[in-house]
Order: C-alpha cells, then sequence, then structure tokens
C-alpha cells in the first residue's frame, strides 16, 4: 500500500515537473507584458522536433540535444517576438489571441508537412532507461533525471531572479511596468530576452516530454491546455506558483487515476475550478 | 481604401467592370453545362485529414495512391476520378454535410473512406438516401453496416477481433484476466467483446479499469493492475502516443511480458510503439487483422512498393483497408461492366472473395461486412529487429456481434 | 460608435433610437442571405452550417463583446442544446420546433445555473473557470455514454419534417431556410437587447464592473441575466444543428467547438453586432474552401490569415472596416 501511494506521489510529482518546465515561461511573460501568447506550446513542439531531429537524422546523443533544442526555441521566439509579437504589446487581448492562434495553426501545419503526421519516438542512451529499487519501492530512472532537471531549472531561475541585475529588473518590470521605465530600464529590452528564455524552457520542456508523452503535430495544441491550467492556478509572474501548481495538479492527476479511476479525467480540471475559485488570481498570484 | 473614380475613369472602370461580369458569368454557364469528356467514376473519399487523425488518413491515402499507381486509372472502360474532403477529426455533422455535397455538388458514384465511426455513421444515412455505394475503409465499430444497405466494409470490427481473442486467449490456458481500457466508445467495446470471448470459453474475468480518453500517463493505472497479480492483462488503447506510453509504464513498474502475459491490441504494438518501448516489448501477444511482416509473396510486394512509394514507410492497418477497399471498388465495376448504381455495385460485392496483402478475405454477402482471417503475434526479435511474428491464426471470421443480432 | 451624431446629443434615448433604425447595408446584407437560394443551390448544406454557427458566435457576442466576460466554455450550451434536441427526438418527439424551444430552454436554465458562479470572478480566473466547467461537461458526457452515445454520437436521432412539409433532405433547403429565419429572429432579439438601456448598463458594466453598481446598475443580476439569454441562444444554435443533421456527436461540447467560435467571433470583430455573422461567413467559406484545395494541411492557410487580419484590421474585420470607413469619412471632399 505505502509503495504504491509513494509511487503515485513520484509519479505525480515527475509529470507536475514536466508541467512545471512546459509552465513557467509563460507564467512569466503573461504577468510581466500582460501578452496572451498561446503560441507558447508551439515553441515546445519545436524543441522536441530539434530533439528528434538531431537524434535522428544526425546521431547526437540525448544529452548534447538538450542546449540546441533550448537555443533553437529562444532563438526563434526571439525573432517571433520582434516581427510579431512586439507590434501588438498596445493590441487588445483578444487581437492577441488571434494572432498567436494563427501562429500555432501555422507551425503544426509546418511540422506535419515537414515531419509527417507519425509519432515521433526517441531513442534514450541505456543509462536513462530502467529503473532504481530501494526496497520494494520502483523509481523510474528516467522520470528521476526529469526531477532533477527541473529541479536544477528552478533553482537557476530563483537565484537568477533574486541574485542578478538582470533578475531585479525583470521583477522591477513585473511589479510596476510605467516606474520601470521612468527610472530608465530598457523594459522592452527585459522583456525581450525574458521571452526568449521562458520560450527556450518550452523548448526543453518539449524535448523531455518525448520520451513521457510522445511527439507529433498536434503536441502545440493538445499542452495547451494543461499549461494554461498550470499558469492561472499558479499565478502570473509566480516561478514559486508555477511549481507549486504544476506539482499540485500533477500529483492529483495521478493520485485521482490510481484511486478513482473513474474520476480520472475530471479530477484535474475540478482541481482547477475549484483551486481558482478559492484563489481567482492564483496561488501565489498578486493584484 | 481605394480612392475615388474621377468622372473620366468612370466609363472606362464601367466598361470594363461589364467585360468582367460577361466573362464571369460566360465562365459560370460553361462551368453548368454537362462535361463532354470521358465517362468517369468519380469517388469522394471523406477522411480526417488534418488534426488529431492525420497520421492514420494519411496512410490510408497513400495506400489508395499505390493502388492507383499499379492499377491505372481506368476501369471497365471509365476513367476513376479521386475528390478528396477533410473532416478535420471527429465531426458527423461535417462527414454528412460532405458526403451529401460530394453526391450533390461533385456528383460522386461513390462514398469511400472513413476512418472514424461517428463520421462514417452519419455518412450512411446519406448513402441511404441517395442509393449510393459507400465502402468504409476503417472505422470498426459493428452497427456501422447496418446504417446503410449500399455500404461494405474493407477494414475488421472490433468485435470480430476482440471476441476472437478472448476465446483464443482462454483456450491458450490463460485462466484468468485482467482488463484495462480506454473509456470511451471503441474501448468499451475491445472490454465487452473480449470479457465476453474470454467468460464465454470458461475464463474469469479478475478485475477491470478505464483509462481516460486522453491519458498522458499510465503509470497509476499499471500500479492498480500490478497490484491485483493477475495471469494476464488485456490492455486497449487506441494509436498513436498511448500504446508506448503504456508499454513504458509496465517496464518501469516491473511488469514482465514473460512472466504476467501481456495481452493487446494491436495498436498496442505498432511500430512506433515497438520502436519506442525497444525490449521492453518483447513478449507482448496482440492481435490483429494486418501486420507488414505477414509471410505471404503478395504482401512482400505491397510492402515493397509502401516503401519506395513512402520514404521507406511500412503499411499499416489504415493502408491494407485503403488498398484492398480500392481493389473492391475495381473489382465490382469491373462486374457491373462500369454501372455505378448502388444496387449494382453492392450486388457485384456481396460475397467477393480475394486475397489481399493480410491474407484471404471477403465480403459477407448477409451484413456487407468484412471475413477474414485474425492473426495472434508475439512480438520477437527478428535479425536484430523487433517484430510482429504471427504464431496463430483464426480463419474465416465473420462479425459476431452482426451473426448474433441477426439470428 | 466613434463618431457622434447628432441624436446622440438629444441623451440616452435619442442615442438608442437612432441606434434601432435599420441601415440600409443592413437590409441589403439580410436580403443577400437570401441568394444562396439561387445563385448557390448546392451550398445550402454548408449555408445552413454557416447560420448556426453565426447564431452561435452572435451569443458569444452578448456576453463578450457587451458584457465583457470571455469564455472559453461556451460550447457547453451549445452541446447541451443539440443533445437535448438529438435526445428528445431519439424518446420519440421529433417534431423540429417544439423541440428547438425545449432544448433551448434548457441550455437557458443551464445557463442560468452557471451564471450564478460566473459572476463571482473576473480576468483570468473567469476565462479558466469557463474553460474548467466546459471541460467537466465533456468528460461528464463521455462518461455517460448510456445516455449520449459516448465517443460513437447518439444514435436514433430522428427529426420529422418541419410544419409536417419540409423535410431535411440532401439538398438542404429547408436545413438551410430553418436556420436562416431562427438566425434572424434571435439576431433581431439580441439587436433589442443590445440597443435597449440594460445593453448600455453591460457595455458600462464590461468597461468598469466596479463602478456600475455605483451607478444603481445592479451588475451581478443584469450579467446573469445576459449569460443566461446567450445561454439560451447557444443552445438553440446547438439544436438547431442536431435538428438539421441528425447527428449529435461528443464534439459538440468540446474545447475545440469552444475555441473555433472564440477565433471567429474576434476575426469578425467583438462587440459590433454583425462581427460574429461576418466572421462565421469568412471562417468557414475560407475553411471549406482552402480544405478543398489542399485537405491536407489547409488550417496552414487560415493561420496565415487569422495573422493577416490581426496585422492589418485590428479589432477584427469590422474594427478594420470601421477605421477605414472612418479615415474615408475624413478624407472624402
Amino acid at each position: 500500500m505505502l509503495g504504491s501511494f509513494v509511487g503515485v506521489l513520484f509519479d505525480g510529482f515527475a509529470y507536475g515537473m514536466l508541467l512545471f518546465l512546459l509552465s513557467v515561461g509563460l507564467s512569466v511573460t503573461l504577468g510581466m507584458m500582460n501578452f496572451v501568447n498561446l503560441a507558447h506550446c508551439s515553441f515546445a513542439m519545436l524543441g522536441g522536433y530539434v530533439t528528434v531531429t538531431l537524434m535522428d537524422r544526425l546521431g547526437w546523443p540525448f544529452f548534447a540535444t538538450l542546449p540546441v533544442a533550448f537555443l533553437a526555441a529562444a532563438a526563434a521566439s526571439a525573432a517571433l517576438e520582434r516581427a510579431l509579437f512586439r507590434p501588438l504589446y498596445r493590441a487588445s487581448d483578444l487581437d492577441q489571441c488571434l494572432l498567436t492562434i494563427g501562429i500555432v495553426f501555422v507551425s503544426v501545419a509546418g511540422a506535419a508537412y515537414v515531419y509527417g503526421t507519425v509519432q515521433q519516438p526517441v531513442q534514450l542512451p541505456d543509462y536513462l532507461r530502467g529503473a532504481v529499487t530501494f526496497g520494494s519501492l520502483r523509481f523510474p530512472v528516467y522520470r528521476l533525471f526529469l526531477i532533477g532537471a527541473a529541479l536544477v531549472v528552478t533553482v537557476v531561475l530563483v537565484a537568477a531572479l533574486e541574485h542578478t541585475r538582470f533578475g531585479a529588473r525583470v521583477r522591477a518590470a513585473v511589479d510596476n511596468q510605467r516606474m520601470a521605465r521612468g527610472l530608465g530600464i530598457d523594459v522592452d529590452g527585459v522583456f525581450a530576452v525574458t521571452f526568449a528564455l521562458g520560450s527556450g524552457l518550452a523548448g526543453l520542456g518539449g524535448a523531455l516530454a518525448i520520451e513521457i508523452v510522445g511527439l507529433d503535430p498536434s503536441f502545440a495544441f493538445t499542452y495547451l491546455i494543461y499549461v494554461i491550467i498550470v499558469v492561472s492556478v499558479g499565478g502570473l509572474a509566480s516561478i514559486g506558483g508555477s511549481f507549486v501548481a504544476a506539482t499540485l495538479l500533477g500529483i492529483s492527476d495521478m493520485a485521482g487515476k490510481y484511486y478513482v479511476p473513474h474520476l480520472g479525467a475530471f479530477l484535474i480540471y475540478l482541481v482547477m475550478v475549484g483551486l481558482l475559485m478559492w484563489r481567482p488570481t492564483g496561488l501565489f498570484g498578486r493584484r | 481604401m481605394a480612392r475615388a473614380m474621377t468622372p473620366e475613369e468612370v466609363p472606362v472602370r464601367t466598361s470594363m467592370r461589364t467585360t468582367r461580369i460577361a466573362l464571369a458569368l460566360a465562365a459560370a454557364l460553361f462551368g453548368v453545362a454537362p462535361a463532354h469528356a470521358e465517362p468517369t467514376v468519380k469517388i469522394g473519399l471523406i477522411m480526417p485529414y488534418s488534426g488529431q487523425f492525420a497520421d492514420p488518413a494519411a496512410q490510408m491515402d497513400n495506400a489508395i495512391k499505390l493502388y492507383m499507381k499499379q492499377n491505372g486509372d481506368t476501369v471497365a472502360g471509365k476513367k476513376i476520378e479521386v475528390i478528396r474532403k477533410d473532416t478535420g477529426g471527429v465531426a458527423p455533422d461535417v462527414a454528412k454535410r460532405l458526403a451529401q455535397e460530394l453526391i450533390v455538388r461533385d456528383k460522386v458514384d461513390i462514398l469511400a473512406g472513413f476512418v472514424l465511426t461517428p463520421n462514417a455513421l452519419a455518412a450512411g444515412d446519406v448513402s441511404a438516401e441517395a442509393k449510393k455505394f459507400m465502402v468504409v475503409m476503417n472505422a470498426a465499430t459493428a452497427i456501422i453496416t447496418t446504417k446503410s444497405p449500399y455500404m461494405v466494409r474493407t477494414s475488421a470490427t472490433v468485435p470480430q477481433l476482440t471476441e476472437t481473442f478472448g476465446t483464443w486467449a482462454r483456450k491458450s490456458g490463460i485462466k484468468q484476466v485482467y482488463t484495462m481500457v480506454s473509456d470511451y466508445g471503441p474501448g468499451h467495446d475491445a472490454e465487452q467483446g473480449f470479457q465476453r470471448g474470454f467468460k464465454d470459453a470458461g475464463g474469469e474475468v479478475v478485475g477491470s479499469v478505464r483509462f481516460p480518453v486522453a491519458n498522458p500517463d499510465f503509470s497509476a493505472f499499471v500500479q492498480r493492475a500490478k497490484d491485483m497479480n493477475p495471469e494476464a492483462i488485456f490492455i486497449f488503447v487506441p494509436g498513436g502516443v498511448q500504446p508506448a506510453a503504456v508499454g513504458k509504464a509496465l517496464a518501469e513498474r516491473g511488469i514482465d511480458a514473460k512472466k504476467t502475459k501481456v495481452l493487446g491490441m494491436g495498436e498496442l504494438t505498432e511500430d512506433e510503439a515497438r520502436k519506442s518501448m525497444g525490449d521492453a516489448s518483447l513478449g507482448i501477444v496482440t492481435v490483429y487483422h494486418y501486420d507488414h511482416n505477414h509471410d505471404s509473396v503478395l504482401n512482400r510486394g505491397f510492402v515493397k512498393a509502401f516503401n519506395e512509394a513512402n520514404a521507406g514507410r511500412n503499411p499499416n492497418i489504415y493502408s491494407v483497408g485503403g488498398y484492398d477497399g480500392m481493389r473492391l471498388i475495381y473489382d465490382a465495376l469491373k462486374k457491373t461492366g462500369g454501372k455505378t448504381e448502388g444496387d449494382a455495385l453492392v450486388a457485384a460485392a456481396k460475397g467477393m472473395k480475394w486475397e489481399s496483402p493480410r491474407g484471404p478475405i471477403g465480403i459477407d454477402p448477409e451484413t456487407r461486412d468484412i471475413v477474414q482471417t485474425v492473426y495472434i503475434r508475439r512480438v520477437e526479435k527478428v535479425g536484430g529487429q523487433l517484430l510482429n511474428v504471427e504464431f496463430d491464426r483464426i480463419e474465416n471470421v465473420k462479425d459476431p456481434f452482426k451473426a448474433r443480432t441477426t439470428r | 460608435m466613434a463618431t457622434v451624431s447628432l441624436e446622440a446629443l438629444r441623451g440616452p434615448h435619442g442615442y438608442l433610437r437612432a441606434q434601432t433604425r435599420w441601415r440600409r447595408t443592413e437590409i441589403a446584407f439580410w436580403l443577400a442571405t437570401l441568394l444562396p437560394f439561387l445563385l448557390f443551390p448546392s451550398y445550402l448544406q454548408l449555408a445552413s452550417q454557416i447560420a448556426i454557427t453565426a447564431l452561435f458566435a452572435v451569443s458569444l457576442d452578448l456576453i463578450l463583446g457587451y458584457a465583457g466576460i470571455v469564455s472559453l466554455g461556451h460550447a457547453a450550451f451549445f452541446g447541451l442544446g443539440a443533445y437535448a434536441a438529438g435526445l428528445i427526438s431519439k424518446f420519440g418527439w421529433g417534431e423540429p420546433l417544439s423541440g428547438l424551444v425545449l432544448a433551448s430552454t434548457l441550455a437557458g436554465v443551464a445557463g442560468y445555473g452557471a451564471s450564478v458562479v460566473v459572476v463571482r470572478f473576473r480576468h483570468l480566473a473567469l476565462i479558466m473557470i469557463t474553460l474548467g466547467m466546459g471541460l467537466l461537461l465533456h468528460e461528464a458526457a463521455n462518461s455517460a455514454s448510456w445516455l449520449t452515445g459516448g465517443a460513437d454520437g447518439l444514435q436514433g436521432v430522428r427529426i420529422r419534417p418541419l410544419l409536417e412539409l419540409f423535410s431535411f433532405d440532401l439538398w438542404g433547403r429547408a436545413a438551410y431556410a430553418y436556420a436562416l429565419l431562427m438566425l434572424f429572429l434571435t439576431f433581431l432579439v439580441a439587436r433589442r437587447v443590445i440597443n435597449s438601456p440594460f445593453g448600455l448598463s453591460l457595455r458600462g458594466i464590461r468597461e468598469n464592473a466596479v463602478r456600475m453598481p455605483a451607478l444603481g446598475a445592479p451588475s451581478r443580476a443584469h450579467v446573469r441575466k445576459v449569460y443566461t439569454i446567450a445561454a439560451v441562444m447557444a443552445g438553440m444554435a446547438g439544436a438547431l444543428l442536431a435538428q438539421t443533421t441528425s447527428t449529435v456527436s461528443l464534439e459538440v461540447l468540446s474545447f475545440q467547438r469552444s475555441a473555433d467560435v472564440l477565433v471567429i467571433l474576434i476575426l469578425g470583430g467583438a462587440g459590433r453586432l454583425y462581427g460574429g455573422i461576418l466572421g462565421a461567413i469568412l471562417y468557414m467559406v475560407a475553411r471549406d474552401q482552402f480544405s478543398g484545395i489542399n485537405p491536407q494541411y489547409w488550417y496552414f492557410w487560415i493561420g496565415l490569415l487569422l495573422i493577416a487580419v490581426v496585422l492589418f484590421l485590428p479589432n477584427g474585420i469590422l474594427g478594420g472596416l470601421g477605421r477605414a470607413a472612418a479615415w474615408w469619412r475624413r478624407v472624402s471632399p
């Protein structure tokens, strides 16, 4: 009994970490610039496809592809931000919605055209396969790796935010954009870099996700809902909020499916609605 | 926004406009006038070319193109013209409208394709009303062919595969089974079919669970199954991303396919899933009506031609459903001498038997549904590759659901 | 709404009276909706589905464009109407008009229930709660497959011919006439609602929900009212779809449908009465044409279309046209 309880907690936490990696970028950019970027998961998908291409066609080892996935997604988002998003910061939320949905459509069609609609498998190196046993408890190695990666990212992000100049500027821009501009902070530049970083993280998340949830052109749509749920439950512009929300949702999803399977799919939505009714601005949201 | 026209420009613009209108009218008239080209047979293909089910549609479409390339596009003195329409996924209202438009606007003679059950059911109404021959090339729910007397199917039905498998499983010595299926129509059908076949042959179902449809992570469910410690586990998940996820969850949770028998529908060990699962897939036993590994001369040729035309990709059940569907259409047209009335074509199709890349198949004259050999396969390593190796078969299987209910 | 006319100076009632006058372009538009019967007789099925989508979009406009409630779960009411109409006919009552009234009422009741929750929230929380409620209903319908038919869809839907004379056949004449008539009638109602003091207060609530009660407008009650009306209209659209196609499947409740209607409304221009209708026409015709030309990658072109519209016609097509018209009026001699 304890074994399966720990197993469910562990798997839920790992799944939550995956959601965290995919969502943290959107939380920060949405909170900072109020720009509704529904194309966030397209960058995740890009990261995934970069990993697949490098591994399948060029024979790269898995670990080497991860930084490239991050950089490719970051670069693509920087280009898009400058070309398409920047003119629309003053536009209405609905227009931003429409633009980014258009981008999602284009990206999904592009992925289908270049890679086909088939599922992309990824072949992990042997040391990432299998499981580690502690007595009666089994911990799959890949999920341990995923948790580790997410924790490293969290530590780096929090450290950067709290202890660097850039982080201070980010925090200033989030708290009060007008004042920050007034103080001479190049808010647009800060946002551009944050946006690229956030999308890069999504790309990394997409690459890491393939082993757990697969990759095909509809990825950009499917995970958008989960990401938005994490972002809204966690609170905008909050790394801690995304972390807690993702963990909560991941564990409740797993626990629900294990303990109450016929409620399985309902639970994640019920938890979301419940949490939002209790805390409308999210667990760690401001405003 | 154009600027206003100056008074001098007006007569020029107006006369140009009149000319354009005249030309448009003329074009319209020409469009409406009957084409006096060679006689054609038009086939309307309704498939989910975009969206979640785009891959099965692409596999089916490529096989259809292959068949036409191999056999030419002229049958019984008429040219075959294919019109493709996209439903975007599960959208019976769209499928119905597309079927109606194909008949009313494009004047198609035959409706074909149909990867998804709700779309096939909706189009069935149109086939019945307009009395058009309809060939279902994939959708597998048993009741589909009852919707129209002009409909035939060239794929498989869920009971055909699952009930047969259940019976086989019991007969192979397995006494207890735990079933796990996706919580939607085809999943429920698979569960009922397998359990029925298994119980009727004397087996015991120790427990069952249904996973949510869009479920990304199966660890929790596999854990539940492991807790029951059953002799065998039966799994049904739709193709795509889930089979690999299930396989990996099984391996991660320590369910060894060699100790606990893992039984599944063929989707569980499709190409991409096996590649992703790696050696964790060894020993999984599945039931299906086609695998590209099937050992026959006809199939080897089919797979080779398909590989060449599709960058090395192997055909799967969608491909063979489409390939056989085209074969059926061509043969039926040859039999009717090119006549395309629904009654003529369906009469020609009833009772037809032929050799397909999957094995011998036929169309049951009573139910207009497919009769074929059902294969039991195991994943084994052959020449360094993981393949579905057929080790048992049940021949001439008719759809048991309709066989029961039409008595 | 940018220009101030003389009538506006006569006070709010004068302004409203001016708004309710039928402009020539409006009359021309509604007459043009009859053209498909003559010019495009083989496109009537598509036309009926466009009319149904337009009705759905107008219902969303009432809450989004006018009351400022962004809902990502509006398909819940569409789906409820569709399943209600389908089930009513399955259990023996196949008459379409009365089935339509029953189904719409049911959707309205659900809308009232939902509105009690919805009025308490704003901004992102509201969007997500509407999304969550929509997704929950979709899951519930999937689970209740004994009632809804689950993923295979509802079977046994039998609709009698309209007024016992016009059956919903292959050609779609009755379907289009029925859908168009219902669209027109509900549009009249929506128009009336919007161009009334109630409608004005809705716009006030959209702009500043906190301040409206200070002016004496019971904002929560108003929002509940408009949400219920929108739910009735959405339910009617769903019921129309079920009746004209005799099919109902889970996708009528799906997030995809909620997202599509939102895109359509933004495309046409929210808060501008005709935005939903124009958006529906443009989006569905473009989609039909693109997917005919390229069944596999048509959404690439739709994506480009959406991006182009946002870049060149902000606030939707009507918004862009409105600005163009204003500019035209300024520069014309």
